[in-house]
C-alpha cells in the first residue's frame, strides 16, 4: 500500500467514525423511546437502519469484533421489526449494552486506530442466546447495566474533542427556516397545559418537546433533512475554523462600529458604502454566530437514557420532561455544561425522588418527574432542573456537614435554610444514607459548581423541601454578540471633559426616562436619605451609577437627570447616568482573573473609537446599591454582604401611627406617598375622603382602624402623611402620623399574628415591627378590591 | 559561539522606580507604546485600567503599585510590557524598558534580606549584574496579588 493510498483509507476511516458518531447520538434516545412505545415500526426501522449501516461499514475496514456485534445487535432487531418477538425491557436493555459496546470501539478505533483490548465475546455470547431463543429471557437475567453505564460516561467525554459541527449552507438554511417555524407553532399547539402554565413566567418564548411523544419528530434534534439532499447541502467544518471566524466577525464589528461613528467627515459615496458595509456585517455576524449555535437538545438527548438506566437501577418510575430544548448555546458552553448537567440529573434520580411506595405515602404520584427547563433572560441563559421528590431537608444537610467536620456547631445554628442547602456544593459532602454505584461518593456537586463556575456561571438551589429541589444554572453568552445601551459618566479634571462609558445590556432595560426642571422635583423624592423615584404608579429605588461605582457624587443643581429603568433577577432599580448615548451592538468579551470579583461587571467590550469599555451586570449593581444605602462602602459593606448572603432583602416602609410606633409594608406595593392639609379632607356617607387626582381617594385612619377603641384623631395635625395603595382600579390612602424610614433588609424574625390587620412581627432594623396586612385594612374600611393580587403579594414576600 | 540554553537565561529587563527588574523573555508577549486606558472603578488597588490590544481585552498592572512604591511624578511615560499567562496576557506598566540580557546562572544570588517585604514576596531571585543587582520578578505572583 503506497503512502497515498495508506491517507485514502485514513480519510475514509476518520469519515466512517464521524458519520457513525452522529447516528449513535440519537440511538440511545430513540431505543428508550421504543421502549415506552414498542410498536412504534418508524422507529424500529430508524434503529435497525443505523445499525446495519455501522456492521456494513466495518465489515469493509476489518473490524471484526466491531462488525460481529452489530451483525447480531441486527438480526435481533431485523427479528423484532419482523414481528418475531417483542421489546420487552431486558431485551431493550441488552440493546443498548450493545450500543454501549459499539460506542467503545469506535473509540478506541480513534484513539488507537485499532479496536484494541475492547472485550465482545462475553456480549456476543448473551447476544446470540437472544437471537436463538425467542422468549429470551426465560427467567429473571441479571441486567448488567451499571458497567456499561459507567464506562459509557468515560467514552462519551474521550470522544468529545472529536467533536465537528455540521454547517448547512446558507441557502439550505434558509429552506430549512420555514418548515421549522410550522413546527415550533405545531408543537406549541399541543395540549400541554400543565407545562405551558409553569413556563409561563419565562420571558423567552419557550418549545415543549415531551421525551416520551410517540414520533421521533418531537425530539430535541430537530435538524433532520431528507437524507438525499443532506448530502449536498451540509458540509463538515472544523469548530477552529468556526471559532477564528468568529474572532475575526468580532473584529469587523468593532472596525465598522468605529467607521460610522465618523460619517460626519465622509464624502456621500463612502457614506454610502459604509452603510452598506454595515448592512452585510450585521447580516455576515448574524450568520456566523449562528453557525456556532447548538440547541441545548444536543445534550439533553441523552437525559432520557440515564434516566431510564437509573431508574430501573435503583427501581424508581422517573419521567422526564423538557421545556426549551431549542435554547441555542454557544457550541462552547454547551460542551462544558453537558457534565455537570449530567451530574445533576444523576443525583436528583438517585437522591431526589423516592421510592414509588414511599411516593405514594405521601400522596405523590408514584411515578417521580423530572424537568429540565431552558430560556433566555438578560444575556444570560437559565438551565433549571426540578424534580418533586423530597428535597433537600435543612437540619439533614447541616447534621451531616458537622459530622464530616465541614462546619462547626455554632455555624450551624447560624446558618439560614437556604445556606444549609447550598452545603450540598461543599468539597467531600455527601448525604446520601447509602452510598450507590450512581452517586454519592461525594466528589459531585463541588464539582459541578466549579465546572460552571470556570464557564462563568453559578449554580444554585432554588427550592427546598418538601415540593422537591430545583437546581438552577446560570450561563452568561460570554462568546456573544449583544445590544447594548452605552451611558457615561462625565468628569472635568482640569476642565478637560472627561467620558467614562458604561454599557448596559439591553435585555435589562425597561425605558430611559428624562426629567427636567420642576418634574425633577416631583417625580424624585428623598425620604429618610433614600432616593426614591415615582415610576408608572410605582415607587422604585434610586441609584446613582456615580455612587456605585465609588465616585464623587454630581452637582445637585442639574437641570435634567437622566434614568434607566432596569430589571434583573425580578427586580426594579432606576439607575441615574450623567448621559444616555445610542444602543449598539457589542462584542462581549471576558475580563481578566484579577476582575472577576467586582460583581457589577459582566464582562467588557471594545468600543468603536478602539478603547474597551465596561458592561455593568445590572444584578450585581442593584445588590451594590442596596448594601451601600445600608452600611456605606467599603470594606463595612463587604462583611454585609456576607452576612446576608442568606436571605433575599426586601425593601419596606416603616411608618408609625397613634400606639403602633413601628409598622412595615413592602415598598412596591405603595403607590404613592403623599402630604396632605387635613383641611381638606371631605366626608362622604360618613367616610373620610380626598379628592384626589380627579377622583375620590377614601381615607383609612389606620390607628383607628388597628385599634378602634383608641382616642387617637389622625386628622387632628395641620399635614396629613397619606400612603396610596392602589390594585390597578381603585385607590386607597391610608392615613398614618409619620413615614419612619425605608429600609432593605432581610427580615430576620417572624412571630404569628397579633391584631386584626397585622400580619405579625418581625425585627426589622434590629427593632420590633408590626407588618400590616393591607387587604384587612382594606376589607375593614368597608372596601372590596377586585383582585386578590396584593394580598398574594404581602404573603409571599413576607414568607 | 553562542551560549548553551543551560549555562545561561535571557531576561528582559526594565526599571521602576530605583529598581532594576527582569522578566524570562520568553513571557513576553510584546511591549506596547502609550496606550490609552480604560479605568475601572472598584478595581483592585493595582489594576490601572483596561487596554484594547487587537480586539483583546486586557488589564493592565501598575507595577509600582504592586511594589508598594510611589506613584511617579511628571508625565506619564509608561510602557506597557504584555505577558502572556496561562491562556490570556496581562499587561505590566514599567517606567522605562531596558535591554533583554544574557545572563549567566552563576550570577545567582538570594533575595537580600533587608527588602521591603511587599517588595521581597514579588522577587524570585536575584542575579549579580554589570552595574548591580537585577530582580526576577515573580509575575505569577504579581498577577496573583491583583486580585484582590
Amino acid at each position: 500500500m503506497d503512502q497515498n493510498e495508506r491517507e485514502q483509507m485514513n480519510e475514509d476511516i476518520r469519515q466512517f467514525l464521524i458519520e457513525s458518531n452522529e447516528n449513535l447520538v440519537t440511538l440511545d434516545d430513540e431505543i428508550v423511546k421504543l421502549e415506552k412505545t414498542p410498536e412504534n415500526k418508524k422507529l424500529i426501522s430508524s434503529v435497525f437502519r443505523t445499525i446495519h449501516t455501522i456492521k456494513g461499514t466495518c465489515g469493509f475496514f476489518g473490524y471484526d469484533r466491531l462488525s460481529g456485534t452489530a451483525h447480531i445487535t441486527e438480526n435481533i432487531l431485523s427479528q423484532v421489526r419482523a414481528g418475531q418477538r417483542k421489546l420487552t425491557p431486558p431485551l431493550i436493555s441488552l440493546v443498548l449494552e450493545a450500543v454501549d459496546k459499539i460506542k467503545m470501539l469506535l473509540i478506541s478505533i480513534e484513539t488507537t486506530g485499532g479496536e484494541g483490548e475492547v472485550d465482545c465475546a462475553e456480549l456476543i455470547g448473551r447476544l446470540e442466546q437472544a437471537h436463538l431463543d425467542l422468549h429470551w429471557p426465560a427467567e429473571e437475567t441479571p441486567v448488567a447495566a451499571p458497567a456499561a453505564v459507567k464506562t459509557r460516561a468515560k467514552a462519551k467525554t474521550d470522544a468529545a474533542p472529536s467533536a465537528s459541527l455540521r454547517m448547512t449552507e446558507a441557502a439550505a438554511g434558509v429552506a430549512e427556516a420555514a418548515p421549522r417555524m410550522t413546527e415550533v407553532v405545531a408543537i406549541r399547539e399541543e395540549p400541554v397545559a400543565e407545562v405551558a402554565l409553569k413556563s409561563a413566567s419565562a420571558p423567552a418564548p419557550v418549545m415543549v418537546a415531551k421525551a416520551e411523544a410517540p414520533e421521533p419528530a418531537a425530539a430535541p434534534e430537530r435538524r433532520r433533512p431528507e437524507a438525499a439532499n443532506s448530502i449536498d447541502s451540509t458540509i463538515r467544518v472544523d469548530v477552529g475554523l468556526l471559532d477564528k471566524l468568529m474572532n475575526l466577525v468580532g473584529e469587523l464589528v468593532l472596525a465598522r462600529n468605529q467607521l460610522l461613528q465618523d460619517t460626519s467627515s465622509q464624502s456621500a459615496t463612502l457614506q454610502k458604502t459604509s452603510q452598506r458595509l454595515n448592512l452585510i456585517t450585521s447580516e455576515l455576524q448574524e450568520g456566523v454566530m449562528k453557525t456556532r449555535m447548538q440547541p441545548i437538545g444536543v445534550v439533553w438527548n441523552k437525559m432520557p437514557r440515564i434516566v431510564r438506566d437509573l431508574a430501573q437501577q435503583c427501581g424508581k418510575q422517573i419521567r422526564i420532561e423538557m421545556i426549551g430544548a431549542d435554547t441555542e448555546l454557544d457550541k462552547t458552553i454547551i460542551e462544558a455544561i453537558k457534565d455537570p448537567l449530567t451530574h445533576i440529573v444523576r443525583n436528583s434520580c438517585d437522591h431526589g425522588v423516592e421510592l414509588p411506595a414511599i411516593r405514594e405515602g405521601k400522596d405523590k404520584d408514584a411515578e417521580g418527574r423530572l424537568l429540565l427547563r431552558a430560556y433566555h433572560e438578560g444575556g444570560v441563559v437559565n438551565i433549571e432542573i426540578a424534580d418533586d421528590g423530597a428535597g433537600i431537608d435543612p437540619a439533614k444537610m447541616k447534621a451531616k456537614a458537622i459530622e464530616k467536620g465541614l462546619i462547626t456547631e455554632e455555624q450551624a445554628a447560624q446558618m439560614g435554610d437556604r445556606a444549609a442547602r447550598e452545603l450540598i456544593f461543599a468539597p467531600g459532602f455527601s448525604t446520601a444514607e447509602k452510598i450507590t454505584s450512581i452517586s454519592g461518593r461525594g466528589v459531585g456537586m463541588d464539582v459541578v459548581k466549579t465546572n460552571i463556575e470556570k464557564i462563568g456561571g453559578n449554580v444554585e438551589i432554588l427550592a427546598g423541601e418538601p415540593c422537591g429541589t430545583t437546581i438552577r444554572i446560570r450561563i452568561p453568552l460570554t462568546l456573544a454578540i449583544i445590544p447594548g445601551l452605552i451611558v457615561a459618566l462625565t468628569s472635568e479634571p482640569g476642565g478637560r471633559v472627561k467620558e467614562e462609558r458604561f454599557v448596559v445590556p439591553q435585555a435589562n432595560l425597561l425605558e430611559l426616562v428624562r426629567l427636567e426642571g420642576a418634574k425633577i422635583a416631583e417625580r424624585i423624592k428623598s425620604l429618610h436619605g433614600t432616593p426614591i423615584f415615582h415610576y408608572r404608579g410605582k415607587l422604585l429605588p434610586l441609584v446613582y451609577l456615580r455612587k456605585v461605582l465609588g465616585k464623587s457624587a454630581a452637582p445637585d443643581d442639574r437641570d435634567v437627570v437622566s434614568i434607566v429603568v432596569l430589571h434583573a433577577e425580578g427586580r426594579q432599580i432606576a439607575l441615574v447616568v450623567d448621559t444616555i448615548h445610542d444602543t449598539q451592538e457589542i462584542v462581549v468579551k471576558p475580563l481578566g482573573r484579577q476582575l472577576k470579583g467586582l460583581e457589577c461587571y459582566l464582562g467588557g467590550t471594545i468600543m468603536g473609537d478602539g478603547l474597551p469599555a465596561l458592561i455593568l451586570d445590572v444584578a450585581g449593581v442593584a445588590r451594590l446599591a442596596s448594601l451601600q444605602g445600608r452600611t456605606g462602602v467599603g470594606q463595612e459593606a463587604e462583611r454585609g454582604r456576607m452576612q446576608q448572603v442568606d436571605a433575599p432583602t426586601q425593601m419596606l416602609l416603616l411608618f408609625r401611627a397613634g400606639s403602633f410606633h413601628r409598622l412595615a409594608v413592602p415598598l412596591p406595593m405603595v403607590a404613592r406617598l403623599e402630604k396632605v392639609p387635613t383641611a381638606r379632607v371631605e366626608r362622604a356617607a360618613g367616610q373620610a375622603v380626598l379628592h384626589y387626582r380627579g377622583d375620590i381617594l377614601s381615607l383609612v385612619p389606620l390607628a383607628q382602624v388597628l385599634d378602634p377603641g383608641c382616642a387617637h384623631d389622625a386628622f387632628a395635625p395641620e399635614i396629613m402623611e397619606v400612603i396610596v395603595f392602589t390594585d390597578g382600579v381603585r385607590r386607597i390612602g391610608v392615613v398614618v402620623d409619620e413615614i419612619v424610614d425605608i429600609v432593605d433588609e432581610a427580615i430576620a424574625v417572624r412571630r404569628g399574628c397579633t391584631a386584626p390587620g397585622l400580619l405579625g412581627s418581625a425585627v426589622i432594623g434590629g427593632k420590633v415591627t408590626d407588618l400590616l396586612d393591607l387587604h384587612a385594612i382594606v376589607s375593614a374600611s368597608g372596601d372590596q378590591w377586585s383582585t386578590a393580587q396584593d394580598d398574594t403579594v404581602v404573603l409571599r414576600e413576607v414568607a | 559561539m553562542t551560549p548553551r540554553p543551560t549555562d545561561s537565561r535571557q531576561y528582559a529587563t526594565f526599571r521602576v522606580a530605583d529598581l532594576f527588574l527582569g522578566i524570562e523573555v520568553l513571557k513576553v508577549q510584546e511591549l506596547i507604546r502609550r496606550q490609552e486606558m480604560t479605568h475601572v472603578p472598584l478595581a483592585p488597588q493595582a489594576v490601572e485600567g483596561l487596554i484594547n490590544l487587537r480586539g483583546q481585552i486586557v488589564i493592565a498592572i501598575d507595577t509600582r503599585r504592586s511594589l508598594g512604591l510611589p506613584a511617579a511624578e511628571g508625565d506619564d511615560q509608561r510602557v506597557n510590557i504584555a505577558i502572556r499567562t496561562g491562556d490570556s496576557v496581562v499587561s505590566l506598566l514599567v517606567d522605562e524598558v531596558c535591554d533583554v540580557i544574557d545572563i549567566p546562572l552563576s550570577a545567582y544570588a538570594p533575595v537580600p534580606e533587608n527588602m521591603p517585604l511587599e517588595q521581597r514576596q514579588l522577587i524570585q531571585c536575584v542575579y549579580h549584574v554589570k552595574d548591580g543587582l537585577m530582580l526576577v520578578l515573580d509575575t505569577a505572583r504579581v498577577f496573583e496579588n491583583a486580585c484582590s
